[in-house]
C-alpha cells in the first residue's frame, strides 16, 4: 500500500466515516479500553514526566548525531554478519529486495508487521514479481484477506474491524465455517499460517529500534510471528526508517518501558526479540542470511528542520488513541497509512502538502496527543506550523477562505471598524433569528449554516460588554 | 491590586453579563478594574488557522492597548495562552514589536489562575445552590497547565454539589475555527461532551473559557430542543457561579 490509499477530497472521506455506524462504534470501544488500561499503568509510575523528558532527550541526542550512530550501527550489524544496505527512496529500497528475490528465486514470503514496508509499497513490488506476500500479523491478515482493506491505525491495523466482521471476511474468502469466538478464528489462521512459515524463502520484518552499539536490531510483537518471520525463513529482510536508533540497550530499556505502556496499555509485550546478525555455526535458530534495509525516504529533509522533533516518533500510536479527532473520524479520514496526529504531521511532510493540504487541520489543537506522547513531540504545534507554511507562505487554502480571513482580521484589530461592524451584525442576526436564537433558515447559510446543522447560536447583543461596563462604571460615578 | 480586564470578543459580543460577573467578582476581591474601550481580539482565531501575517494587525492592537498594564486578568483561558505563549512566535521578526509584546505576556493570567495563584484567594464567599459539573477546557488544562486553581474555587461555593463528567478534559470540539471549517466532525464531538454532561447528573455545566461554553450551550439546547435529553442544562462561566450569593 502506497502512504496516500485514498486521495478523494477530505471532506467526502469524512462523510463516508461518518456514515458507518459500525466501524466509528469499534474504534470508540478500542480508544476506551485503551485508555484505561494505558492511564491504570501510567498512574502507578510516578516518575511516569521524567522518563519522557529523558526518552525526548534521548531521541533529540541520536537525531542530532545520527550520522553517527548510523555509521556504527552499520559497522557492528556487518562486523556480525549481517548485510547493510542504505535505500535513500522507496524504489531503491524495493529494487535491493528484488535483487535479494532473484538471487534467493523465492517464489513465496512471510512478513512480520512492518509499516516501512507499507510505506515503499513493498507487497505491490513483490506481487508484481509473481512472489506470494503472506502477512503473517493477525490483523494485517484479516486486511489482506479482505482484498488489502486499509490500515486505521498504525499498530493495531484492523482495529475497524468487528468480530462479526472478521468472521464473515474468513467465510467468504477462505471457507471458516466456526463461530466469531476470536480464540477459535485464531487458531484457524494460525493452522493456516504455520504451513506458510515452513515453507517461506524469505521472511520480512520491521525494526522497532536498532541498537548502534551492538549492530542488534529489536522486534516487538504480540503473536510471536514475527518472531517466526525472522527465525524460520532461510533468509530474513528487516527494513528499518533510518531514524530507529538508539546507541546502546541502557536506551533501549528507557525506549521500550515507554513503547509498550503507550502503545497498548501493557507492561511487557508477548514477544521481544533481539537479533545481532545471521544465526552462527551451530545455533540452531535464525536466518542464513539477514539483510538490513536502513530506509530515507523522505526522512532526511525532516532532520533538522522545523519538523525535525517529529523523527523522534516511536509509533506507538499513544496520539491515535486518544485523539478525539480520531475517535470519530477514525484512520480512514485520513488517508494515509499514517493516521491521527502523527500522520496529520507525518504524511504531508512525506508527500508534501498538495494531497494532503486538509490533514493539518483535522484537529482541534487541543493537545492531547502531546500529553500522551511518550517522546513529547508537540503535535500540536507542529499541525499549526504545518498551517502557517499552507495558508500564510504557500497561499493553498481556498482564496475565498483566504480573503474572508484577512477581512476579518482587519476588523478585529480596530474597535471602531469592530465596534460598528459587530453592531451591523447585531442588527442583520436580529432580523434572521426567532425567539433570541438564530431561526431554522439560516442552517441554509454559508460558514454560520454548519454550526446551525446542529447546534443553537444566540445572537450578537446591540449593547456589547464594554458598553455595559462603561454604564456600569457611569452609574458608580455618581 | 489595579487589573485590567481583557474581557475576549465572544463575551464582549455575546455574553456582556459574564463580563459583568467577572468585573463584581474581582472587585468585591479588592481589585481596581479597568476595561480598555480599545480592546478587541487577541488574534488567535486567525494564529489557529495559520493566517499569521493577517493575525498581526489584532495583535498588535492589543499589545498597544495593554502594554502599560500592571496585570491583566483574561476572562478566557485560550486567549491568555495565545497572549502569553503565541505572540513571540509570530512577532520573532520584528524585535521592537517582540519586546513590547514579552511586556504583556509575562503580565497575563487567565481569570481563576487570578484569583488563587496572584491574589492568594480560594474563598470568594459565593453560594450556589444546585447541582454543577465542570468543563475543563484544552488550553487552560493542559497548555497553560491550570488544573487546580478552579477546582478550588468551585469546593469553597457553598451549596454547590460538584457533580465529576466523564473524560473532563477532552476537548468540546470547537477548536477555533474548526467548528465552521469541519463542522460535520466538530458537531459530533460536541455531541460527545454534551452527553458527558448530561450523564453526570448536573443541572449546570460551567468552564472558564467562553468560546468551549458557547459550543456546549449551542449543542445542549439542540439536543434539548429536539427532545434528545429531557432536562434543560444551564451553560455558566465559573465568574458566574463565583459571583452568586
Amino acid at each position: 500500500m502506497a502512504i496516500l490509499y485514498d486521495e478523494r477530497p477530505f471532506k467526502k472521506r469524512v462523510e463516508d466515516v461518518l456514515a458507518n455506524d459500525f466501524k466509528v462504534k469499534a474504534i470508540q470501544k478500542a480508544q476506551d479500553v485503551f485508555y484505561a488500561k494505558r492511564k491504570a499503568l501510567v498512574d502507578q509510575v510516578p516518575e511516569w514526566e521524567d522518563f519522557r523528558e529523558e526518552a525526548a532527550e534521548l531521541r533529540d541526542h541520536v537525531l542530532s548525531n545520527l550520522d553517527y550512530y548510523l555509521n556504527q550501527f552499520a559497522e557492528n550489524a556487518t562486523k556480525a554478519g549481517a548485510k547493510v544496505h542504505f535505500a535513500h527512496t522507496a524504489e531503491e529500497a524495493n529494487e535491493y529486495v528484488m535483487e535479494v528475490v532473484r538471487a534467493k528465486n523465492a517464489k513465496m514470503v512471510v512478513k512480520g508487521k512492518t509499516m516501512v514496508s507499507e510505506e515503499i509499497s513493498l507487497n505491490e513490488a513483490l506481487m508484481k514479481e509473481g512472489v506470494e506476500v503472506n502477512e503473517t500479523d493477525l490483523a494485517e491478515f484479516i486486511l489482506q484477506t479482505a482484498d488489502w482493506n486499509p490500515p486505521s491505525h498504525i499498530v493495531v491495523p484492523a482495529l475497524h474491524f468487528a468480530r462479526e466482521r472478521i468472521r464473515e471476511t474468513f467465510h467468504d474468502k477462505l471457507g471458516y465455517e466456526g463461530t466469531e469466538d476470536p480464540e477459535e478464528m485464531t487458531r484457524f489462521v494460525r493452522k493456516r499460517i504455520r504451513d506458510r512459515f515452513l515453507r517461506a524463502d524469505i521472511g520480512f520484518t520491521g525494526c522497532n529500534f536498532a541498537v548502534a552499539e551492538t549492530g542488534t536490531i529489536t522486534i516487538v510483537s504480540n503473536e510471536g510471528n514475527g518472531r517466526m518471520s525472522s527465525s524460520m525463513p532461510k533468509t530474513m529482510i528487516c527494513l528499518m526508517g533510518m531514524e530507529r536508533l538508539v546507541p546502546d540497550f541502557a536506551g533501549l530499556d528507557i525506549m521500550m518501558e515507554l513503547l509498550i505502556r503507550s502503545s497498548v496499555g501493557a507492561k511487557i509485550s508477548n514477544y521481544f526479540s533481539m537479533i545481532t546478525g545471521p544465526a552462527k555455526p551451530g545455533e540452531a535458530d535464525g536466518p542464513e542470511e539477514l539483510h538490513i534495509i536502513i530506509i530515507d525516504n523522505g526522512r532526511s529533509n525532516i532532520l533538522g528542520g522545523e519538523f525535525n522533533s517529529m523523527l523522534r516518533c516511536i509509533r506507538c500510536g499513544a496520539c491515535m488513541n486518544i485523539c478525539p479527532v480520531y475517535r470519530h473520524i477514525t484512520g480512514h479520514a485520513y488517508g494515509s497509512i499514517y493516521p491521527g496526529p502523527m500522520g496529520a504531521v507525518l504524511t504531508p511532510l512525506l508527500v508534501g502538502y498538495e494531497k494532503t493540504g486538509d490533514l493539518p487541520y483535522a484537529s482541534t489543537l487541543c493537545g492531547e496527543c502531546w500529553e500522551h506522547c511518550p517522546v513529547k513531540i508537540p503535535l500540536h504545534e507542529l499541525l499549526l506550523k504545518h498551517r502557517v507554511n499552507i495558508a500564510d507562505k504557500a497561499h493553498l487554502r481556498p482564496a475565498a477562505e483566504e480573503a474572508i480571513f484577512k477581512t476579518v482580521a482587519t476588523v478585529f484589530s480596530n474597535s471602531f471598524l469592530f465596534d460598528y461592524g459587530t453592531k451591523l451584525g447585531a442588527i442583520g442576526m436580529k432580523l434572521m433569528s426567532k425567539n433570541g436564537n438564530m431561526a431554522d433558515w439560516t442552517k441554509l447559510l454559508p460558514v454560520v449554516g454548519g454550526w446551525m446543522k446542529a447546534k443553537e447560536m444566540g445572537t450578537l447583543k446591540l449593547k456589547k460588554f464594554r458598553d455595559v461596563y462603561a454604564e456600569y462604571e457611569a452609574s458608580k460615578r455618581k | 491590586m489595579k487589573i485590567h480586564l481583557f474581557s475576549q470578543c465572544l463575551i464582549d459580543m455575546f455574553y456582556p453579563h459574564v463580563g459583568m460577573a467577572g468585573v463584581q467578582v474581582l472587585e468585591r476581591l479588592g481589585c481596581d478594574i479597568t476595561v480598555p474601550k480599545k480592546q478587541v481580539c487577541c488574534g488567535q482565531m486567525f494564529v489557529n488557522s495559520g493566517y499569521n501575517d493577517a493575525a498581526k494587525g489584532a495583535i498588535k492592537n492589543t499589545i498597544e492597548v495593554f502594554e502599560n498594564a500592571e496585570y491583566i486578568v483574561s476572562m478566557s483561558g485560550s486567549c491568555a495562552f495565545a497572549i502569553r505563549d503565541e505572540y513571540r512566535h509570530i512577532l520573532a521578526d520584528e524585535p521592537e514589536w517582540m519586546a513590547r509584546a514579552a511586556k504583556v505576556s509575562e503580565r497575563i493570567y487567565e481569570f481563576t489562575e487570578f484569583i488563587v495563584n496572584v491574589l492568594g484567594v480560594t474563598d470568594v464567599g459565593a453560594t450556589f445552590n444546585d447541582k454543577v459539573t465542570y468543563h475543563k477546557s484544552c488550553h487552560v488544562t493542559r497548555l497553560m497547565g491550570i488544573k487546580e486553581p478552579p477546582m478550588k474555587l468551585l469546593e469553597n461555593i457553598k451549596g454547590l454539589e460538584y457533580l465529576p463528567m466523564n473524560r473532563a478534559e477532552g476537548c468540546c470540539g470547537f477548536g477555533g475555527t474548526f467548528t465552521v471549517k469541519q463542522p460535520e466532525i466538530s458537531a459530533v464531538m460536541t455531541r460527545e461532551k454534551a452527553m458527558n454532561i448530561y450523564n453526570s447528573g448536573a443541572n449546570v455545566v460551567a468552564g472558564g473559557d467562553q468560546a468551549c461554553l458557547m459550543n456546549i450551550e449551542g449543542m445542549l439546547d439542540r439536543l434539548y430542543k429536539d427532545g434528545e435529553i429531557d432536562r434543560r442544562i444551564k451553560v455558566m462561566h465559573i465568574a458566574e457561579l463565583l459571583n452568586s450569593r
